[in-house]
């Protein structure tokens, strides 16, 4: 059945992107203002699962690209997404279903239903990460080695620029990147469509009902006095890695990417421990005491003790009393093919990647 | 013998303070007065207890008076006394995505009348025009704010970097409405449109209630004869001169805490420390470094509206001098409920009937006043476990507030102070300095005045040096326009942010600078 988001349901989404969000991918918050906008105009905002739809009916994945600082400015015309979608169908001369998020985690999970909803059609329940990375490279949906165009990058005047015949990823992160500053550092991209049936081999399937359902675990127990860090766990699957305050941030800017360690002294269960984080812009390496308990692509994610509240690494500062979660990633992240875009190695760590199970079990 | 006092008034939640200090900043009296809901009857009674109570002081003889006023605060808080705003955002097509008031609650909208028109223009972040200035829609906009608002708001994006678009809109304002009061959004805040916007507005609204302010506090000074110079307390612990502050009154917001972390630094000599002070409600904590309260980095909630101005970084717990402890078997509850203001009629040292925190201070000989003999029944077990309860409360809050795990000095200031232990983990060393219970009027009565800035540079078009050197100038302008002696200003903060994920070495850069207040002719010629 096809999922008409309420209110309610685009702030549960919102607190779950932010969980998926592992630290980085941007806030959340924009997103949700403007979904609920939509829904203030009387649009419609649905979610369909891929089984809901045609094999064959094609769907164009959507996110933004660039700069978070300059996306805290340019806020965007509103209807970026859609033009995008309706420039690529028409160049293909084929009709569009609907739409799909590119990373669930942060900031994008809502560009792409806010285009669905003005262009009347579905947002399909599936992602290109199951969380937040910071490059093209990254997406799932290109795993496979497929070429990654045609796409469509537009900007705030609807100034649009077609990219044909792009052989890779690497490539297409250069040349969009450089489109991207020339359009005043911020993007609108609609990446080639594929099938319904594409996306279930190179998506991952659910995620935004995922981030709903953790959205909305977090909201019950803070309303009710429970447990919200318990309540994350729950819903994800997921496991405590540590908890203590922060006692150390150690932070650097090197090539546009936010890199650092930071470092949390144990609290209760955890007095007299000691575990640090690797970050680059979402935190990729947790190890308590010098053991790795948990690496990427498995997910790292930081939250308030008491409140439940998603950290994300710009915010990070000595006193915060944090707890770190550590939620398996999906499968079709951990692929010995898909290891060589999102393992430990593609961010330049000389470590293999263990699962968060195997490490748990070990210790 | 020539000489010239200070007057300095704080307006707390509980008591609102005035102090009297010569001008070697000893201080010669000091009167507490109850908060009235006006604030302005408060302030009034304050300076007439404190004229009563010291008939020696000549107060002829002030030639500085200062404000420290929840005036702004509460006209939010309470949407009373409010302009009704025009805004004008500038950023069509790039900034239409939201519309402005979003997630404002309504009835802070309608108070302020949620007045506003998109046009198009603004800047990208290396400082070219996204559009050209659309002049002919800010002239319609103009047309339509006609009898429907008080003051403007003008937010242009990428204002920090290239303000133009704002002035200029500014002048078009002008010219179809007259002398209305403008809010330039890059003056109030920093990247992030929707915030800055939000402030701006706020800032806009508040015009009304910052002339009530000025007008009540001279009408005060008026009737006991003080001719001083005027000046409101901001909330970076500094000063405004009264016309510099009609056009900022945002930043008095916090200026409370502000002051009492001010006062704190120039009664205890520290320079870097974790302040405490404690009302009869609430203990704010807050952090001095290099003798001015630290700044708030993240966006900061203003009467359910998310701004991105400068606000001093404070933690809040419910705790104070008339929080109730409630004891129930062997379960005792502290707070978060207080007796506030009734304190003196309440608390059983006073004839009440209610155990509060004050009460605790007492028996344990922390304090001395109403009836020692009231609390005498209270077991020192009970007295030392609350106590004990206190501590960690506070502790946990300094570990919070601390930027590394070294101890570092405590201050303990404000009338509620008394209840706090004097040790706690994390600290160097607990000061409690002497006049601890006026600290916020007198870190009003000796602020200086300041000036900040804060612009985008693209350092391909400036060197570093170059663009710093442009920083400090225009920042020790600010203070100079905000009241500062030209000749005594100097620069106490300079930040460097480069902005992640931009080509051409963009950076922020934001200069503080501070002086001395100028002695006016006026009351240069009143110091005989």
């Amino acid at each position: 059945m096809p999922w008409h988001l309420t209110k309610e349901d685009v702030q549960r989404i919102a607190t779950g992107a932010g969980i998926l969000g592992t630290g980085g991918g941007g806030n959340p918050y924009r997103g949700m203002v403007r979904a609920i906008q939509e829904l203030e105009q009387g649009r419609v905002l649905t979610v369909v699962r891929l089984d809901e739809l045609a094999d064959d009916a094609l769907i164009v994945p959507l996110g933004g690209m660039g700069a978070p600082t300059i996306g805290q400015e340019k806020i965007g015309r509103g209807d970026e997404g859609a033009v995008a979608v309706q420039a690529l169908s028409d160049y293909l001369g084929v009709e569009v279903a609907g739409t799909a998020p590119i990373e669930i985690g942060g900031g994008n999970s809502f560009a792409p239903m806010i285009a669905s909803a003005q262009l009347g059609l579905v947002t399909v329940d599936v992602d290109g990460m199951g969380r937040a990375f910071p490059e093209t490279s990254m997406i799932s949906y290109y795993f496979d080695g497929i070429a990654p165009s045609p796409i469509v990058m537009i900007d705030e005047r609807h100034q649009k620029v077609i990219l044909e015949h792009i052989p890779d990823t690497a490539t297409l992160e250069r040349i969009s990147r450089a489109i991207c500053v020339q359009l005043g550092g911020r993007a609108m991209i609609a990446d080639k469509p594929m099938t319904v049936q594409r996306l279930r081999e190179t998506g991952i399937p659910d995620t935004i009902r995922l981030a709903h359902t953790v959205g909305s675990a977090v909201e019950v127990a803070q309303s009710t006095g429970g447990n919200p860090v318990a309540a994350i766990c729950e819903a994800m699957g997921g496991m405590v890695l540590f908890s203590g305050k922060l006692t150390d941030v150690d932070r650097r800017f090197e090539r546009g990417y936010n890199f650092g360690r930071i470092t949390l002294d144990g609290l209760d269960d955890y007095q007299s421990h000691r575990c640090q984080i690797e970050l680059q812009n979402e935190f990729l390496i947790c190890r308590v005491d010098g053991e790795t308990t948990a690496i990427v692509p498995d997910l790292i994610t930081l939250v308030d003790t008491d409140r439940g509240t998603p950290i994300t690494t710009e915010v990070l500062r000595y006193g915060l009393r944090a707890t770190v979660i550590g939620i398996p990633a999906p499968p079709q992240l951990t692929t010995a093919q898909a290891l060589g875009f999102v393992g430990p190695q593609a961010f330049g760590y000389d470590e293999p990647f263990v699962p968060l199970e195997v490490n748990s079990r070990t210790r | 013998m020539p000489v010239s006092l200070r007057l300095g008034i704080d307006v707390g939640g509980t008591n609102t303070d005035a102090v009297v200090l010569d001008e070697k900043a000893r201080l010669l009296g000091s009167f507490k007065a109850p908060t009235t809901a006006d604030v302005t009857g408060g302030i009034r009674a304050a300076l007439h207890g404190l004229v009563e109570r010291y008939p020696d002081i000549d107060l002829g003889r002030i030639s500085h008076a200062m404000l420290g006023t929840t005036h702004c605060t509460n006209a939010i808080l309470e949407r009373r006394n409010l302009n009704r705003v025009g805004l004008v955002r500038i950023g069509a097509p790039a900034a239409l995505a939201i519309l402005p008031f979003a997630g404002w609650p309504e009835d802070l909208r309608n108070a302020i009348g949620g007045h506003f028109t998109v046009v198009e223009g603004g800047h990208e972040y290396d400082g070219r025009e996204i559009l050209p200035l659309d002049r002919d829609a800010i002239r319609e906009a103009a047309e339509s704010f006609k009898g429907e608002v008080d003051s403007l708001a003008v937010v242009s994006v990428f204002s920090p970097v290239d303000a133009a678009h704002e002035e200029a809109a500014a002048g078009i304002l002008g010219d179809v409405l007259g002398d209305l009061p403008v809010t330039y959004s890059h003056e109030i805040g920093s990247i992030g449109i929707l915030e800055r916007e939000n402030a701006s507005i706020l800032n806009a609204a508040l015009v009304n209630a910052a002339r009530n302010a000025a007008s009540g506090f001279e009408r005060a000074l008026r009737e006991h004869g003080i001719q001083a110079e005027m000046f409101i307390s901001q909330n970076d612990g500094t000063l405004m001169a009264l016309d510099y502050a009609m056009r900022y009154p945002i930043l008095t917001v916090a200026s409370g805490p502000a002051n009492s972390i001010r006062g704190a630094a120039f009664l205890s000599g520290q320079q870097d420390a974790i302040v405490i002070d404690v009302g009869g409600t609430t203990t704010d904590i807050g952090i001095l470094v290099n003798g001015f309260p630290r700044e708030s980095s993240i966006e900061v909630e203003v009467g359910g509206v998310r701004t991105n101005f400068r606000m001093p970084d404070l933690l809040s717990i419910a705790l104070g001098g008339g929080t109730r402890v409630e004891v129930d078997g062997e379960t005792v509850q502290i707070g978060p409920e207080s007796v506030g203001y009734r304190i003196t009629e309440d608390a059983l040292v006073f004839g009440g009937d209610v155990l509060t925190l004050s009460d605790v201070a007492v028996a344990l000989g922390r304090a001395e006043f109403g009836d020692p003999e009231k609390v005498e029944h209270l077991d020192t077990a009970f007295v030392n476990k609350v106590q004990t309860w206190i501590g960690m409360r506070a502790e946990e809050t300094i570990d919070r507030m601390k930027t590394s795990a070294e101890p570092i000095p405590v201050v303990l200031v404000g009338g509620g102070s008394v209840v706090m232990p004097s040790a706690f983990s994390g600290a160097s060393v607990v000061h409690r300095p002497e006049s601890f219970e006026i600290a916020n009027a007198i870190g009003a009565a000796i602020a200086q005045c300041s000036g900040e800035v804060e612009r985008i540079f693209s350092l391909d078009e400036h060197t570093r040096v170059e663009a710093l050197q442009i920083a400090r100038g225009m920042a020790k302008a600010e203070a100079v326009k905000a009241g500062a002696d030209p000749g005594t200003v100097e620069i106490i903060d300079v930040q460097e942010v480069p902005l992640a994920y931009l080509p051409g070495n963009a950076t922020r850069i934001r200069v503080r600078a501070a002086g001395d207040l100028v002695l006016s002719p006026a009351a240069e010629g009143e110091a005989r």
